[in-house]
């Protein structure tokens, strides 16, 4: 019985980490299909809506409109690292844009260390503090927010990319750029809106577990990781899967925590991406693609 | 003749203590340089040569340095035997995990290395019964050849730099045997230097393994240096800097790994009053770079000037 218990109480810690996994891993694929560029800053965007939304909030913005400036912000940081990093760089190899994006999750790290210092803030759930119970375990209503806001995000990505006209734009030129940019669609404003989506996507990440975990200026990194992991368990460019992968990967990480210990935590999603990528590294939904000579 | 650049850097390195004794910047920083640099060049190996990206690197020095640091502290081992235990250990996990993780290609390499990068500094973050946590481990002993102790700044200076020259000399030697030019082969393109005969997996496995235990002793050397060890010397940054050392100096010039070490070395030196300027300063760097000299500074440099030669003898020419 107490292991039945615990193993619910995993489950519910599991799927809100693995949400916001899900979220930013999401904002990987999106980048990946539209500009083949693993973007290593993808964590930074979390940390900055997340660290906007605390500041806004605690210098007198209304909260809601602290967490709409917030996601507003991170758009436009993730639209400047397109136009000014990513576009001039676009000629460049794999392995120059993953240290250019490197280099920018660093410069984003600094720049919000010199304006937030190194102090760990939290932000107030959006609805109450009251624990729920469920059963024999509990959860914050902050938890449902979470899973509520990720599930609605992720419907409406979806939505976005099989039923309007710009979303399809994009997919095309995933598929093909010269192509799309014969048929007259402004390639370079769809990669724009894809970075723009992409931070939008890691902003209400980093809002929604900002009431559960504590935010520093570099608590991007391990986000950051954990969603090209959960990319990466999705099969790189799915993006449905990528959401899965990061669910899987939380449930996991909480499931394994709990049951190993709770310091070797990040060890085991680590350790659980490299056998993905020794065994199947097409990811486990995606499909295995020959190389083109 | 391909040797004179190393024999005139040796010359400057022997003589800058004598003109300047007693220098913080030259004897103490110095051999972090040395190090810093012993690694660049390996990597630069992996990196510059085979075309591959390892964001782990600090792991392989964490492991060397660990390797001397219990050995001698917790066994009581002759430091020189905890140091080829250390590379012997080394030697074995990189090619372990070399076959595995070397038939992955950009993104996911990069990924592979991280991943691998982040679980031994973990390991040595919690296994705190042998590795001491996150504190690390002090009192390591000091490093005595044929009796003869080094444990001042000048004696570690003078040793360093001749185990940094030695790699160097190794480097420039590697890159131009057979192995060197199958490397560059399959930077080029690796399916055709298969078709050319070359066993790519098994070049790109030599390679990763040698840098790797370049990386190890490098570890050890400073475990001995510093007499303390801790996770921080090991953690992902410090890959992360590793690799901004190659790209800075110029991916594919032992020369531009040395010139990156020594910049990414000298420069926090000389941050230190801008200390939480550091991290934008390095991103900024590692951008600037990759976007408008994706050869690198020491490469870009020499570039200009053989432009500037030419120009000039177009000129007389004409």
């Amino acid at each position: 019985m107490r292991m039945y218990e615990q193993l619910l109480q995993y489950l519910i810690t599991g799927i809100t980490v693995g949400s916001a996994y899900a979220l930013v891993g999401l904002g990987f694929a999106i980048i990946y299909n539209a500009s083949d560029v693993v973007n290593f800053a993808q964590g930074e965007f979390v940390m900055i809506g997340a660290m906007s939304a605390i500041f806004l909030h605690a210098a007198g913005v209304p909260y809601v409109v602290a967490l709409a400036l917030a996601v507003l912000i991170t758009v436009a940081v993730g639209m400047a690292l397109e136009k000014f990093a990513i576009e001039p760089a676009r000629n460049a190899s794999v392995v120059s844009t993953i240290i250019i994006t490197i280099g920018a999750s660093i410069l984003l790290r600094g720049a919000a260390l010199l304006i937030w210092g190194k102090d760990i803030y939290g932000l107030k759930p959006f609805t109450g503090e009251q624990t729920i119970h469920l059963g024999p375990a509990t959860l914050l209503p902050q938890n449902l927010w979470v899973m509520g806001g990720t599930a609605i995000s992720v419907l409406l990505v979806k939505y976005f990319f099989d039923h309007t006209r710009t979303g399809k734009a994009i997919l095309a030129c995933s598929y093909n750029k010269k192509a799309a940019y014969l048929v007259g669609i402004n390639v370079k404003k769809m990669l724009l809106i894809s970075y723009g989506l992409s931070a939008c996507l890691g902003a209400i990440a980093g809002i929604l577990i900002a009431p559960i975990t504590f935010f520093t200026y570099n608590a991007g990194v391990m986000l950051g990781l954990k969603g090209f992991s959960a990319a990466i368990l999705g099969g790189m460019g799915n993006p449905m899967g990528a959401v899965a992968g990061g669910l899987m990967l939380g449930l996991l990480e909480s499931i394994g925590a709990g049951l190993i210990s709770s310091g070797y935590k990040d060890a085991i999603a680590f350790i659980i991406i490299l056998l993905v990528l020794f065994f199947k590294p097409s990811g486990l939904f995606g499909k295995s693609a020959g190389e083109r000579v | 003749m391909r040797l004179l650049g190393l024999g005139i850097f040796a010359l400057v390195i022997a003589i800058l203590p004598i003109l300047f004794p007693e220098n913080y910047y030259i004897t103490v920083v110095g051999v972090t340089m040395f190090f810093h640099a012993i690694l660049a060049v390996g990597l630069n190996l992996f990196m510059g040569y085979a075309g591959q990206i390892s964001l782990g690197h600090a792991a392989f020095f964490g492991m060397g340095a660990y390797s001397s640091a219990i050995l001698t502290t917790k066994f009581g081992w002759n430091p020189w035997l905890a140091m080829g235990a250390g590379a012997l250990l080394v030697w074995c996990i990189s090619y372990l995990v070399a076959r595995p993780i070397l038939r992955l290609k950009g993104h996911y390499l990069a990924m592979a290395t991280l991943g691998f990068g982040i679980i031994i500094h973990i390991f040595l973050v919690q296994y705190d019964t042998l590795t001491g946590g996150p504190d690390g481990l002090s009192s390591i002993p000091e490093l005595t050849i044929l009796g003869w102790p080094i444990n001042t700044d000048l004696r570690w200076y003078y040793f360093a730099a001749i185990v940094m020259l030695l790699s160097i000399l190794f480097s420039l030697n590697l890159v131009a045997s057979r192995h060197g030019r199958a490397l560059q082969a399959v930077h080029g393109s690796e399916v055709a230097a298969q078709m050319m005969g070359i066993d790519t997996s098994k070049v790109k496995v030599h390679i990763f393994v040698i840098s790797a235990v370049m990386a190890a002793i490098t570890g050890s050397l400073f475990a001995h240096e510093q007499a303390f060890i801790s996770p921080d010397s090991c953690s992902f940054f410090f890959s992360i800097e590793l690799v901004t050392m190659v790209v800075l100096g110029g991916m594919a010039s032992t020369f531009g790994a040395v010139f990156g070490a020594a910049i990414l070395t000298y420069l926090p030196e000389f941050l230190v009053v801008f200390q939480d300027f550091k991290v934008l300063i390095f991103g900024g760097i590692l951008m600037f770079i990759m976007i408008f000299l994706p050869e690198g500074l020491f490469v870009g440099l020499r570039k200009i000037v053989s432009y500037l030669r030419q120009g000039r003898k177009e000129c007389l020419s004409s």
